[in-house]
């Protein structure tokens, strides 16, 4: 065969396993949103679910998965930044350092359910904490401080060497130069891969079922002191999210209208995700011009 | 003499990059290192402001001092040092950052905070650059729409701005174009009536034409140092001769 038969061969399987990858993902998309759309209202949104009725929300699971975000990155945030910039400018390569390495990809490579059940024995059991948003916050955290690891010490160690050098060259200390000359230039990625991370901890079902656990007390939306049984605020109450309602209802709802309750919240979820990456990108570029200058 | 080495030895773990370098440095000249790649030159300029610090596995013995005080001594801050020593590198490496920022970066962080003070040192480093005429009108523009050149002369000016009286060029001019370098060789001249400076080259016609003292490296070690026009009109040493000529390097 000639070379230029071969490419053009290779050029149409490339584009055909590119066009059936997106096929998939449009299908699948498509799917979700077609089915899931036409059950999405405001009162959907914010209205508690219901156990025999039809008609039931999920006001009080979205809430909570939200606020579990938000939980969970109050505690990876601070940690997976410390982290990822002692990786990256402080630690010295040697057998340590590999090894940390070695365990922080292992981390991120775990099975949610394992996560959910070492949850479940250490969090939940050990320390008494039962289930609870803080319990799912940590269990999640597991498998979310590796990623921040990784994203802080790869943003950090993409700033070109002669950046940091003209920092130090000025009489910058280590730590000025960390902050003042390289998290700026690192800041837009790092922000972008917490986002990305983040949707992968809003949609995660699997090691919250025994964390978090599988109801929510009811939840007074008036009551926002967060030392209150019934406060959606309160860290230490039981809490469903949205994935693990989809996971529930799907596999044992009594509600009449149980599976267009899942492909609402399905699609509700879907959409949420989707968001979050676009605000990812979004919010790269625009603290990238920001804090570079380059307009 | 402003900076005294004496019997300064450096190792990169088990490879003897500078062996029982003496030299001393004087005031308000300009030194040029000159000889092949790999010969120590860069090396010992990084030394001057501690550059190496930065990189892992590197030994250090002997001394330098500078104006009496050997900075690789423990009461010495390595920060101050390289506050009194500023470098120049060999690719432009402005901040992602406006004119103006770039060059306030160093006074701000080392605690100037008055506008008026700030516009003040800003001005007078460009200036120093011979900068200012060509960015008077665009200071809030990024520092990285400025041509190679430009930002070289900005990254002397950031070096100026935080008032060292040294400064280590490392090969500064190798990546610009030759009009850029001409600017660059001319400021040079002019800026070593308030300051010393120390540059690395690997041209030896640019070693020739701007500076007051050449010294030439060779597999780490000094082979000859003296002033520039007697280095290059009649060299001591055979090997500077053979260098100098063109024989190799």
């Amino acid at each position: 065969m000639k070379a230029k038969t071969v490419d053009r061969i290779m050029t149409g399987v490339i584009v055909g396993v590119a066009v059936l990858i997106i096929a998939v993902l449009a299908g699948l998309l498509g799917y979700l949103l077609v089915r899931g759309l036409r059950h999405i209202s405001l009162d959907f949104l914010l209205s508690p679910p219901q156990t025999i009725k039809a008609g039931g929300g999920i006001g009080p699971q979205l809430f909570n998965s939200l606020f579990l975000l938000v939980l969970t990155m109050i505690i990876t945030i601070p940690l997976g930044l410390g982290a990822g910039i002692y990786m990256s400018e402080y630690a010295k390569p040697n057998r340590l350092t590999a090894f940390i390495r070695l365990i922080v990809e292992v981390l991120s490579s775990f099975p949610s359910i394992v996560v959910g059940l070492f949850g479940l024995l250490v969090i939940v059991n050990m320390f008494g904490l039962g289930f609870s948003l803080f319990s799912g916050a940590l269990a999640l955290t597991v498998f979310n401080l590796p990623l921040m690891v990784r994203i802080t010490e790869q943003s950090l160690r993409s700033v070109p060497r002669e950046q940091k050098e003209a920092g130090l060259a000025l009489g910058l200390s280590r730590w000025r130069t960390i902050t003042s000359v390289l998290l700026p230039v690192a800041i837009p990625s790092i922000v972008t891969g917490t986002i990305l991370a983040a949707g992968r901890v809003f949609g995660e079902a699997a090691a919250l079922l025994f964390t978090a656990g599988m109801s929510s007390p009811r939840l007074d939306f008036s009551d926002w002191n967060p030392l209150h049984h019934t406060s959606p605020l309160n860290p230490f109450r039981p809490a469903e999210t949205l994935a693990v309602h989809i996971w529930k209802i799907n596999s044992e709802g009594l509600a009449p209208d149980a599976a267009q309750i899942a492909a609402g919240a399905s699609a509700v979820l879907v959409i949420t995700v989707l968001i979050f990456n676009l605000g990812a990108r979004w919010l790269g570029r625009v603290l990238y011009r920001k804090l570079t200058a380059s307009k | 003499m402003i900076i005294e080495i004496e019997r300064l030895q450096l190792y990169y773990s088990a490879f003897h990059a500078l062996k029982n370098v003496n030299l001393s440095i004087p005031e308000n000249r300009v030194t040029a290192f000159i000889g092949p790649s790999g010969c120590g030159k860069s090396t010992l300029l990084r030394t001057l402001n501690r550059m190496n610090d930065t990189i892992p596995g590197v030994r250090i013995e002997g001394e330098v001092t500078i104006q009496g005080r050997n900075i690789y001594g423990s009461e010495t801050e390595v920060e101050f040092l390289r506050k009194r020593v500023g470098m120049v590198f060999q690719q432009p490496n402005p901040f992602p950052k406006s004119i103006y920022d770039n060059v306030a970066y160093g006074p701000r962080l080392h605690g100037v905070t008055k506008k008026a003070e700030l516009d003040g040192i800003v001005e007078r480093s460009l200036r120093s650059a011979s900068l200012w005429q060509e960015v008077k009108d665009v200071l809030k523009k990024s520092a990285w729409s400025l041509s190679g050149g430009q930002q070289q002369r900005l990254c002397i000016a950031r070096a100026l701005a935080v008032e060292p009286e040294i400064l280590l060029m490392d090969e500064s001019t190798s990546a610009l174009d030759p009009i850029s370098t001409t600017k660059i060789e001319e400021l040079t001249r002019e800026l070593r009536e308030k300051y010393t400076i120390v540059m690395v080259t690997h041209n030896m016609h640019q070693a020739a034409r701007i500076s007051d003292r050449t010294v030439f490296f060779l597999n780490g070690e000094v082979v000859e140092a003296s002033d520039t026009e007697a280095l290059f009109r009649s060299p001591v040493d055979q090997r500077t001769e053979d260098y100098i000529s063109g024989r190799f390097g």
